[in-house]
């Protein structure tokens, strides 16, 4: 006889459908009947209808039609129909919604209903959906039924002043008094929605927040009650009583504490108490502690309290429950960075976790592991994180081996295990790393000058063992071109060499040329290589002259381009060939990143703002060098080639051109020194140097770069900058936030600036930075540019 | 702040969805096949937190259905599951012996229960009675409005017809 059964009927029948045709049909007919129904005079069935309709669109079926009918139903005086209405207001309507607006009156008039039940529903719908015109019209009805009335409103009333302080920040104030008294109320669920009320109050307002401190106290009341009381069946969970407030309670108490001593001072009991007495057997008492310790590590609590959630912490690590190890690495991985030792004394138990099951546990280990890297214990735990490479889920790949190579940039202990680390890298995942990982490892290998041999034996190994991971393939033919008498020389000391000919080597690079896997970046560091070996093999010359002039046709132009010109120094040029193929000298990493000048590869400079990486400065040719290389073709030779694999640097050897009329076009090449820097900013040991790298008419590139000369590292750094309206301004990705003591490293940050109106150019620099515990921030006002040299 | 709590079958139907911030309906089929696919392919016996855009996401399978909801930064997710088992409990002790069969054809009834229990995003009411008792006496008032809107023309019979029809309410559940 309940007409709902005519409901389940329904919910019946399209369960019961066999296809998704026959539930679309079943369907359309309700939906058409329900409209239809829709549009006649009440009678009694309309909440039914409405259900039903909702039913349908949780199917994922359009329902739009049925919103006009929730604001009907809203507006009926029946409790089951405005229910129903209410529902489906909360379910098709949203701020975006205009139908939306038309429920405000609605809603006004429920708020003040003789029957606390129609008063709960507007609240809730208003709590859930009020969009902001909504809450500022009924903010002040909210905040009347916050002082007068039940608790059963009260509770509600006060989630509900949640909600319009989130939309709209401005009437926070008026929710101000009444929070405050609803502190000193019995029920738990009034103390818990005054709780979050508050909390979103002193989130969004300063003054709140002083205002607030006062209460301190009181919360501390609160909480110790509940961490003493007795057992109480009504908010009892396994032993703890009300777990759910208690959290809510820390969660302000952090807020409140932060940065301010009296308040830390006044919880730091409760704090100790919170975190002796609570039992952490079951997921609320671990809840709670984790709060706790959340709540220790945020204020300024004192110190041995702090070693005390430490401690809590590493006993959640040792935890069975795959959760709180979880959570235990999230909040160590907060904490690294301000109590790094006491995190080490975990890195056992981290470290283990790399081998979980888990993936989301992996992921946090590997965090935590790669923030633990230090000096100390780079050769272990990079042991650890490269048998985690092996294993490890491909969508974490990507991030280890940046990590890996970060850690090793950092701290490596020598330049062989540098070398050795990144080889291990390439041939595990050499697929999943960065770009700049090739020309990085480059230099890094020329700089190791007694190590060429070395590498070179390794690297062709891995060549003729696989060639399939195009950075290891492109680093190994590198070698190989440059060091290749190393190789035939077959005699190494530091690992055993290998006997090779000249063939063999030939074979190597020719197979990689002729490869479909190589991609043709590969086949042209390939085919220089090749071209590189003619100087230093004696006997094989012939063949890789007929390489080179077989690839003086092929399809891909960059590869026809090199062979021609190879071709072309075989035949017109042979007597430069010797000077031009030597051995590269030793690329310089420090200098700032700007590109070799003027070149054909204009675009070089274009790409290269934005591939900047993090940590890498990335290794650029030397004006000088390339000077002298200039001299050598007697200033008639192009500037080196850039690889095209190498967006931003030009470590390709430098090849003639073959016909002379381009002499001309760069007979007037200057090369560019160095572009002077002015120092804008000088303080704390902290200086801040501003170089002009490029300007045109209507814009310019600065380099801002950062260095400390005090005996600490300089955290934190943040530099922001503000420039006059017409003019746009671009800042890159600075290179780190941390810069070493004693000078012996930088942080560096490119702006680009562009100035399409020619206003006079100005800007102002904030500098922000961690300095031996103290926070600075500086603001440093630039009114001239320094010139670039062109 | 819960962004949004969704109830998964195994199926990936989806049984309930409450969402707390303002979505369109094409984001809200987006994020729901999105939290279908993320969820359902996640090993049992795994971690019950995810990480997804820049929400934490909490889900716990309860029998054959999956609750799945997404938090700010700032909430602590071993809470969240204590919140997601007392919501089982209280369905649990308003349905008895809740199953998801009771969640399909009583929806509306999960959604009232679930309002009185989350409002905004954050928990409303932390005792393990109020939400019970609450229900009972909307329902009672739901009862009694529909009793009168029968329109009962002789007097001793209204409370008689509401008596019969709260004892029908609860035998059917």
């Amino acid at each position: 006889m309940s007409p709902s059964v005519r409901l389940q009927e329904m919910i019946r029948v399209i369960r019961g459908a066999r296809t998704q045709g026959e539930e679309r049909g079943v369907i359309q007919r309700e939906c058409a009947a329900i409209r239809a129904q829709f549009r006649q005079a009440d009678n009694g069935t309309r909440s039914h209808n409405l259900a039903k309709l909702l039913y349908v669109h949780m199917l994922g079926y359009p329902a739009h039609f049925g919103q006009m009918e929730c604001v009907r139903l809203i507006a009926s005086p029946r409790y089951n129909e405005k229910r129903v209405g209410y529902l489906g207001a909360m379910m098709l309507l949203d701020e975006k919604q205009d139908a939306s607006l038309l429920i405000t009156n609605s809603i006004k008039n429920d708020l003040s209903h003789s029957s606390q039940y129609v008063q709960s529903l507007a609240l809730c719908t208003l709590g859930c959906m009020g969009s902001a015109e909504m809450c500022r019209d009924l903010a002040p009805e909210i905040d009347r039924l916050l002082r007068a009335s039940n608790s059963y409103i009260k509770k509600k009333a006060a989630l509900c002043a949640v909600h319009i302080v989130r939309k709209v920040p401005e009437l926070g104030e008026l929710f101000t008094p009444a929070s405050r008294s609803l502190l000193s109320e019995k029920n738990h669920g009034v103390l818990h929605g005054a709780v979050v009320l508050i909390t979103e109050l002193c989130e969004r307002n300063p003054e709140t927040l002083e205002q607030f401190r006062k209460a301190v106290p009181e919360l501390v009341q609160i909480m110790k009650g509940l961490v003493m009381s007795g057992y109480s069946p009504e908010h009892n969970v396994a032993g703890i009583s009300d777990p759910f407030l208690q959290v809510r309670i820390l969660r302000l108490l952090r807020i409140l504490g932060r940065n301010n001593e009296t308040a830390s001072d006044a919880v730091n009991d409760l704090l100790a108490q919170v975190a002796t007495n609570t039992d952490s057997s079951k997921t609320a008492g671990s809840a709670v502690l984790y709060e706790t310790v959340l709540t220790v590590m945020d204020i300024k609590s004192e110190s041995g309290l702090r070693v005390l959630a430490v401690n809590i912490l590493g006993r959640f690590l040792l935890n069975n429950d795959r959760n709180i190890r979880y959570i235990s690495m999230t909040s160590l991985q907060k904490i690294v960075q301000t109590d790094h030792n006491a995190v080490q004394r975990h890195r056992g138990t981290i470290v283990d976790c790399l081998k979980d099951q888990d993936a989301s546990v992996k992921r946090r280990a590997l965090e935590l592991s790669l923030a633990l890297v230090s000096a100390v214990n780079i050769r272990s735990l990079m042991k650890e994180l490269l048998l985690f490479l092996s294993s490890c889920p491909p969508e974490l790949r990507a991030h280890t081996t940046s990590g890996i190579f970060n850690a090793a940039e950092r701290y490596a202990p020598s330049q062989r295990w540098h070398i050795d680390t990144i080889l291990h890298v390439l041939t595990t995942a050499g697929g999943d790393v960065r770009d700049e990982t090739v020309p990085n490892l480059i230099q890094l290998i020329t700089t190791a000058t007694e190590l060429h041999c070395y590498t070179v034996h390794k690297l062709y190994r891995a060549l003729i063992a696989d060639i399939s991971v195009q950075s290891l393939v492109q680093v190994a033919c590198w070698c190989i071109g440059e060091y290749g008498d190393l190789l035939l020389r077959g005699e190494c000391e530091e690992t055993e060499p290998v006997q090779v000919a000249e063939d063999d080597v030939l074979d190597a690079l020719e197979t990689v040329l002729q490869s479909h896997m190589s991609s043709p970046a590969t086949r042209g560091f390939a085919l220089t290589a090749t071209m590189k070996l003619s100087t230093r093999i004696t006997h094989n010359v012939d063949r890789i002259r007929s390489i080179v002039s077989i690839y003086g046709s092929c399809i891909d132009v960059e590869l026809q381009q090199r062979a021609v010109e190879y071709n072309a120094l075989f035949k017109k040029y042979d007597h430069m060939r010797a000077a031009v193929l030597e051995r590269m000298p030793v690329i310089d990493k420090s200098s700032p990143g700007h590109t070799n000048g003027e070149s054909a590869g204009g675009s070089i400079k274009e790409m290269e703002p934005t591939k900047r990486t993090q940590e890498v400065v990335l290794p650029q040719e030397p004006a000088n060098q390339v000077c002298d290389l200039l001299d050598l073709l007697g200033g008639s030779g192009e500037p080196p080639q850039p690889s095209p694999a190498l967006s931003t640097t030009a470590l390709g050897p430098v090849s003639s051109t073959a016909g002379g009329d381009l002499l001309d076009l760069l007979g007037g090449l200057d090369v560019t020194p160095v572009p002077p820097s002015v120092i804008v900013y000088e303080k704390n040991g902290v200086t801040l140097k501003l170089q002009t790298d490029r300007q045109t008419d209507t814009g310019m590139t600065i380099t801002l770069t950062a260095t400390n000369s005090t005996d600490r590292e300089i955290t934190s750094l943040t530099l922001q900058a503000a420039v006059p309206k017409s003019v746009q301004l671009q800042m890159k990705a600075p290179s780190g936030d941390v810069i070493p003591a004693h000078g012996l490293g930088q942080v560096t940050q490119t702006v680009l600036l562009n100035n399409p109106n020619k206003v006079s150019l100005k800007m102002r620099v904030r500098v922000c930075y961690t300095s031996q515990d103290f926070v600075c921030q500086d603001t440093v006002q630039i009114d001239s540019f320094p010139s670039p040299a062109w | 702040m819960m962004h949004f709590l969704l109830l998964l079958s195994r199926q990936g139907k989806l049984r309930l969805q409450k969402w707390f911030t303002p979505v369109t309906e094409r984001e809200k089929k987006k994020v729901t096949r999105e939290m279908t696919l993320m969820v359902l392919a996640r090993p049992p016996h795994s971690c019950n937190f995810l990480l997804w855009r820049d929400l934490k996401i909490v889900y716990k399978r309860y029998a054959s259905l999956y609750f799945c909801c997404g938090l700010e930064d700032q909430d602590n997710e071993l809470l969240t599951l204590e919140v997601l088992q007392r919501y089982v409990e209280l369905l649990d002790k308003y349905f008895g012996n809740v199953c998801e069969l009771d969640i399909i054809f009583n929806f509306e009834k999960a959604y009232f229960i679930l309002d009185e229990f989350l409002v905004g995003g954050e928990l409303l009411e932390t005792s393990k009675t109020a939400v019970g008792i609450a229900m009972e006496e909307a329902e009672t008032l739901q009862e009694v409005t529909h009793t009168q809107s029968l329109k009962c023309d002789t007097c001793p019979n209204i409370s008689i017809c509401f008596f019969f029809s709260l004892n029908r309410q609860w035998r059917s559940i």
